[in-house]
């Protein structure tokens, strides 16, 4: 916290709290969750009113390492801005010196709490590349939805859970990550992790479904069915709740074309666009789910589309199951499919030893297409490609650029929660300084996507 | 022997390139990324050029000559000659870009978003490209701009070269580019005149060098894997 310089007399510090330090840009006093009065007292000597409050980037409240500058005056937020870039890897360039089929394994690990939307966005991109689009086999395209929208139940799951514990309403917190894990427990089955999949490759899926997924999946939807009224119960009417998310976060449909929100943000403001809807892909067409929108522009519109759109993904997951025919899971070029399934073995998940056998004793031919497939990777002719979904966020898009080569030329992620957090300002500025919390937990941004 | 007949001339016994159509953005030499005589692979003669999908010429197909139409009769009521403001147009793949001259480039999305019959009202933001082959027009700033109005996308690319990266910003016409453009500059180093704030976003503010280019390494160390040690990733064989 820091204010114009002046003459302060700081008191002797306590025990929890670093001495005030004096810098060029005013007194700086650093608050560890410890007692507040003396910064208070000493802000109040202060003869100047502006105070900046940094919040974050290690702050409970701001999902993950985001930083919030906030000018206060009183309890009012006069000007407020975003610090981002802690949580930034490099995703984008360690694509460019991997296989196209290595770049699932990265992409999946940008948004982390919306994996299969990176990479079904990823692979649609770069199936555009190859110009294979109408060739990944149904059973493909109904795993990809089947995961996608599990993956939008989970996500929104965690938006509605962490929003919730940062008002403090501890009970939804354990709600949602109750319900999170049963969905996390079906994406270890189908794909052996529960984060981080690279399940969904170019050209399909790394393999088919397991024995027993469908009947999980089954299981899962009635218990989520029996799950998702709680909610309701809790949350959507309660007043107190009410009283913290009504006219809070506004944005307004001006607002949301001007910064470029999509997703909830913007079907918040009444505006049902959804790329599900207006340009389908994966097969969404075929599927009969409905888009909520909202008319009330704020946070507590978000959490009911929220909840509203979590019941249609699980009606389309229900779609899913009964739509799925036996079939492959991979396109049937043999110059882009990966050669071997996957089987888990005494160390870990591998290469089948079925598929072992077959290349190392019985064919020469196979073990080099294998060979060269895996180290060198396919190439995907020169140009360049644009894929979009609906993540559950808004709208991530894939910009892929190939030079002819094995390896992507170069890859840009747009990702909803970079593009939605500079939003921020247009909801918080003016308002309370707790109102900010409820804001930023409206747009649900993940740094993991935002900074990638 | 006649200096026709040297099997050593270069260009002599290379296969002639299969596909000319396009635009030439590189030329590779040799394969497995080898250089500086290392390549023992007899490949070390290869010449190849990397060509992107050049100018399209009409009809485009479906609604692209509509808009391809809409925007040219939009520049020419401002007194532009659209010739001279797009470059040239492109479909591939089932996409439509306009390759824009730089200066016209907010003109152009001006355009885009407010005529009635274009109407791309939301901007996903930029991309940059850099293509140091590329003479000229080494540094590229792709857009795509969504119309839900009409319910289309299309692509604006424009180019800069490296010794003179300046490309006019979007944040006027479309305010979510604030934080693209901030992006885009902090990894290629595009400068975009006119922008607010343009401040390093993602990379530390006293970064020196633009990550995305291409000429910027991408560091690691070996590390050894079940006793053998395996290069850093941009050390690492590569077949482009």
């Amino acid at each position: 916290m820091s204010s114009s310089p002046t003459s302060p007399t700081p008191e002797a510090p306590s025990a929890s709290q670093a001495p005030p330090r004096e810098t060029t840009e005013g007194t700086v006093y650093t608050v560890t969750g410890g007692d507040w009065d003396e910064v208070a007292t000493a802000a109040a000597k202060s003869d100047d009113e502006r105070i900046i409050v940094n919040m974050g980037p290690q702050h409970p409240s701001t999902h993950g390492v985001l930083r919030l500058i906030l000018e206060i005056d009183g309890e009012t937020v006069t000007e407020a801005r975003c610090g981002i870039g802690y949580l930034h890897t490099g995703i984008e360039k360690n694509l460019e010196y991997r296989t196209w089929t290595q770049g699932t394994t990265f992409v999946t690990r940008m948004d982390y709490l919306t994996p299969f939307f990176n990479e079904t966005a990823y692979c649609l991109a770069v199936e555009k590349l190859l110009g294979i689009t109408d060739q990944i086999p149904d059973r493909a395209s109904v795993i990809r939805v089947l995961l996608m929208e599990l993956n939008r139940l989970s996500s929104h799951l965690v938006a509605i859970a962490t929003g919730g514990m940062e008002l403090g309403a501890t009970t939804i917190m354990i709600y949602g990550f109750r319900d999170r894990e049963l969905i996390l427990d079906v994406y270890e089955l189908i794909t052996g992790l529960r984060m981080n999949h690279a399940y969904i490759r170019p050209g399909g899926l790394a393999q088919d479904l397991p024995p027993g997924a469908v009947d999980q999946v089954r299981a899962l939807i009635k218990k989520m069915r029996k799950n998702l009224p709680e909610y309701d119960k809790l949350a959507s009417g309660n007043p107190v709740f009410k009283g913290r998310m009504e006219g809070i976060g506004y944005l307004d449909l001006a607002g949301c074309m001007a910064t470029g929100a999509t997703g909830p943000l913007v079907r918040s403001a009444g505006l049902p666009h959804d790329l599900r809807k207006s340009q389908p892909y994966c097969g969404y067409e075929n599927y009969d789910f409905e888009v909520p929108t909202a008319d009330t522009c704020d946070a507590y519109g978000r959490f009911l589309i929220r909840l509203e759109e979590m019941r249609q993904s699980l009606r389309i997951v229900e779609q899913c199951l009964d739509r799925l025919e036996p079939g492959p899971v991979m396109v049937a070029d043999k110059k882009i499919a990966w050669p071997a399934q996957l089987a888990l073995g005494p160390d870990g998940l591998g290469n089948s030893l079925d598929h072992i056998k077959k290349i190392m004793g019985t064919s020469m031919e196979a073990l080099i297409h294998h060979f060269k497939l895996v180290t060198e990777g396919f190439r995907v002719p020169a140009g360049q490609a644009y894929a979009a979904v609906e993540s559950p966020k808004g709208e991530l898009g894939v910009h892929a650029v190939s030079d002819g080569g094995t390896r992507p030329y170069r890859v840009h992620f747009r990702d909803p929660s970079f593009t939605n957090l500079q939003a921020m300002a247009a909801m918080c500025e003016g308002g309370q300084v707790a109102d900010v919390i409820v804001a930023v937990a409206s747009i649900d941004p993940v740094m993991g996507g935002v900074d990638r | 022997m006649s200096e026709q007949d040297d099997p050593n001339a270069p260009g002599q016994n290379v296969p002639a390139q299969r596909d000319d159509a396009g635009d030439l953005i590189a030329t590779r030499h040799g394969m497995f990324g080898a250089a500086g005589g290392a390549d023992t692979s007899g490949y070390g003669g290869l010449v190849r050029t990397v060509r992107l999908p050049g100018a399209s010429g009409r009809p485009y197909g479906g609604w692209f000559d509509e808009v391809a139409d809409e925007l040219e009769g939009a520049l020419e009521e401002q007194g532009l000659v659209p010739e001279n403001v797009i470059d040239k147009t492109v479909v591939d793949r089932d996409e439509l870009t306009f390759h824009i001259e730089r200066e016209y480039l907010p003109t152009v999305a001006r355009t885009l978003r407010d005529d009635p019959a274009l109407r791309f009202e939301l901007c996903t933001g930029v991309s940059g490209v850099h293509f140091p082959g590329d003479k000229g027009r080494e540094l590229h700033a792709v857009y795509h701009l969504r119309s839900i109005t009409h319910n289309r996308l299309i692509r604006l690319e424009v180019s800069a070269p490296d010794t003179d990266p300046h490309v006019p910003s979007l944040v006027e016409v479309y305010p979510t580019n604030d934080w693209h453009e901030r992006e885009t500059y902090d990894f290629f180093g595009l400068i975009f005149d006119g922008h607010p704030a343009l401040t390093r976003i993602m990379m530390p503010d006293d970064w020196q060098g633009f990550p995305q280019r291409k000429d910027y390494p991408l560091g690691g160390i070996p590390v050894e894997y079940k006793g053998a040690q395996i290069p850093a990733p941009d050390q690492r064989r590569s077949y482009s």
